[in-house]
């Protein structure tokens, strides 16, 4: 948003018979002119549907019904609702593990990658693969991965005869749980690996030599050179991480669609559960809205995670 | 404090090498300054002091241990980089504490140690700050004060100054010289400047794609360059060079230069009549003349210093530059009679460019 206003212009140009290219001269004409296509977009993406999530959250909609305002109707019964529960124990394990593992994972790797190694350029891009293909196709292989009959997981621990039956991947609660964890971690990896590896390249090879002639060790390099220099994009890609998966869809709906009986439902398939095939509109977008405050949690971690440290204030000019 | 012995050492990078067999003496308590135009080695040397870089072949040993093998942390040497490598989430306290907080040193030792480096590099005011918030003048002196903290057997420096704008590099030079004086630790120092290298040297080791050219203390350099590269390189501003062609007849000894002008050269020369030969005369030791005495030419560009006058000047052998610490005032195209003092003349093979 600019400030300036521009050089002062002759009276008769400030007349309400001003031309229309006088009009296009006005910094404040123009930066709104410039605005408006993302604002509009942001208007009627973004902020109409929040909006309209808040308000049916407040009303008893249904599917072909336009419904009344109730209040606080749809929390009060959701937290009575055993289903509800379970899918926000659902959302908050399925994302803390996953997280925990696609950062332990993704930092590993990282590191890996950021050793001089052959057709290095080669392998990088070979690491994004996850991570490019569409979430739903690689959510049908691992369907096929998990399936009972088929699987190859199941199939080739038989034949290296550590089990003695097919595992039930998504039948049972646990083993969907950690099922669908794993599918997530697997796509997420990539995401966080080069981030890291990018956040990794940016530290200067000096300051590990500095390090080693001051007589650190590999790991008290890593401990006080790399990790503190990596905390700046840690935080901002662990932000975005949580974010993703706080909300994550795609891949529960095409495993599992929250089964068996609601184990893996999150809160995001349970929201599009019950108000779409279900058609309770009202109490989905209820179930939504109630993410908010965790995801307002998530930000404001990322507010305080992000901002500039200590050491990173002062002078520019270095 | 140690000595340090560069014995036979190579460096190659895969296939290519880059240092071809290097010696030199390093004595308890010296304070040499490795020189050379960039991509010398002078660096990678330093690094293999350092142990940052493999010894291809050869030995290194500090204090009589041979060193090849050791990691850097065992050879106890210090290094200031160019960009000084602090670590920017530690406080200047942190960044000179380090070191010793790793060897788990006793903390009223640390602080002993940091406050007394401080002290010496006047950084007390600013131990709490992070190196952000200091300008490049004091980030300089943190790097330093980190190597003195760690009490090292040889301190290596990196190009330390490059990084400073002319008037800090001037004052850290000194600095730094100062520091030597006072602790006497073994320092390793490397530089492509010239002047940096003959102000603060003990020794200078100039060097040049790989190899030794000459090692010697500053004065010896300036007055005995043992060829044409090392007489070029070191001095400010460079030494002018003549192609010629040595005449020794007729009672007298001159050159003649490649515009057909003769220089008057001193009895006991070497080489042999009509040896072609370069004519080296730093533009400090050429003075006005006339008639036939010297170097006859017109003025090209007058660059008044105030302490000195430097004047071009284009000769039929070439351009040639005039350093006075008088003061001349000379329109461009003046025709001028260099006169070189005879006893600061170098002559060089113009073959090998080895002093004759």
């Amino acid at each position: 948003m600019t400030t300036v206003s521009t050089s002062p212009r002759p009276v008769s140009a400030l007349s309400p018979r001003r031309s229309l290219a006088d009009l296009l001269d006005d910094r404040r004409v123009l930066s709104f002119l410039f605005m408006a296509p993302a604002l509009g977009i942001l208007i009627i993406f973004l902020a109409y549907p929040l909006g309209l999530g808040v308000w049916l959250g407040f009303t008893d909609t249904r599917i072909g019904r336009a419904g009344v305002f109730i209040g606080l109707e749809n929390y009060i019964s959701l937290m009575g609702d055993s289903v509800f529960l379970l899918s926000v124990f659902n959302t908050i394990f399925y994302t803390t593990v996953a997280t925990v593992l696609k950062f332990g994972l993704g930092l590993w790797l990282a590191l890996l990658l950021n050793n001089s190694m052959p057709c290095k350029a080669f392998i990088r891009a070979i690491i994004l693969l996850p991570y490019i293909i569409p979430t739903v196709l690689s959510a049908i292989a691992f369907w096929w991965i998990f399936d009972a009959q088929f699987s190859i997981i199941s199939w080739a621990l038989m034949k290296l005869g550590l089990i003695d039956r097919f595992i039930d991947f998504l039948g049972e609660p646990w083993n969907a749980r950690w099922s669908v964890i794993a599918a997530n971690v697997w796509r997420g990896i990539p995401f966080v690996a080069i981030c890291l590896l990018a956040g990794l390249q940016t530290i200067s090879p000096s300051l590990y030599e500095a390090a080693a002639l001051d007589g650190a060790t590999s790991w008290q390099r890593f401990r006080h050179v790399t990790v503190p220099m990596l905390m700046p994009i840690l935080s901002i890609v662990l932000t975005f991480s949580v974010l993703f998966t706080f909300t994550d869809f795609q891949l529960i709906y095409a495993v599992t669609r929250g089964g068996p009986v609601n184990a893996t439902h999150l809160m995001a398939t349970l929201a599009f559960q019950r108000a779409i095939p279900g058609g309770r509109l009202g109490e989905g977008a209820a179930i939504a809205v109630a993410m908010i405050p965790f995801l307002v949690f998530a930000t404001l971690f990322s507010y305080y995670g992000l901002q500039r440290r200590k050491w990173q204030q002062g002078s520019e000019d270095d | 404090m140690a000595a340090v012995v560069i014995r036979d050492v190579e460096k190659a990078f895969g296939s290519t090498k880059v240092i071809h067999g290097i010696n030199v003496d390093i004595a308890d308590g010296e304070f040499v300054v490795l020189v050379g135009p960039s991509g010398c080695g002078k660096s990678t040397l330093l690094r293999m002091v350092a142990g940052l870089e493999e010894i291809s072949g050869g030995t290194i040993s500090i204090g009589n241990r041979v060193v090849n093998h050791l990691p850097p942390k065992d050879r106890d040497v210090a290094m200031v980089f160019q960009n000084y490598a602090l670590y920017p989430h530690m406080t200047v306290y942190d960044n000179m504490a380090f070191s010793m907080k790793l060897r788990k040193a006793d903390d009223k030792l640390i602080d002993e140690r940091v406050q007394k480096a401080a002290g010496i590099l006047n950084l007390r005011e600013y131990l709490k700050r992070f190196p952000r918030q200091l300008s490049g003048g004091q980030r300089q002196r943190v790097a330093m004060g980190r190597a003195i903290v760690r009490d090292p057997q040889v301190f290596l420096f990196d190009e330390p100054l490059s990084n400073l704008d002319a008037k800090l590099r001037v004052q850290m030079r000194t600095e730094i010289k100062a520091l030597h004086q006072r602790l006497k630790t073994t320092t390793v120092y490397v530089t492509h400047d010239q002047v940096e290298a003959m102000t603060m040297a003990d020794r200078i080791v100039v060097m040049h794609d790989g190899i030794v050219e000459q090692i010697g203390t500053p004065l010896e350099l300036y007055d005995h360059p043992v060829n044409t590269f090392v007489a070029g390189f070191i001095g400010s501003p460079a030494m002018n060079f003549i192609n010629g062609t040595l005449r020794n007849g007729g009672g007298s000894l001159r050159v003649e230069t490649a515009g057909g002008q003769a220089v008057r050269l001193q009895a006991a020369g070497k080489g042999v009549d009509g040896q072609p030969i370069i004519l080296g005369v730093r533009p400090e030791h050429l003075s006005l003349g006339a008639g036939n005495e010297g170097i006859a030419g017109q003025v090209n560009v007058i660059e008044p210093t105030g302490a000195e006058t430097q004047i071009f000047v284009d000769t039929p052998a070439g351009s040639v530059t005039a350093v006075f610490t008088e003061r001349h005032d000379f329109a461009p195209g003046t025709p001028i009679v260099l006169k070189p003092q005879a006893n600061s003349i170098h002559l060089f093979d113009a073959q090998t460019g080895q002093h004759l």
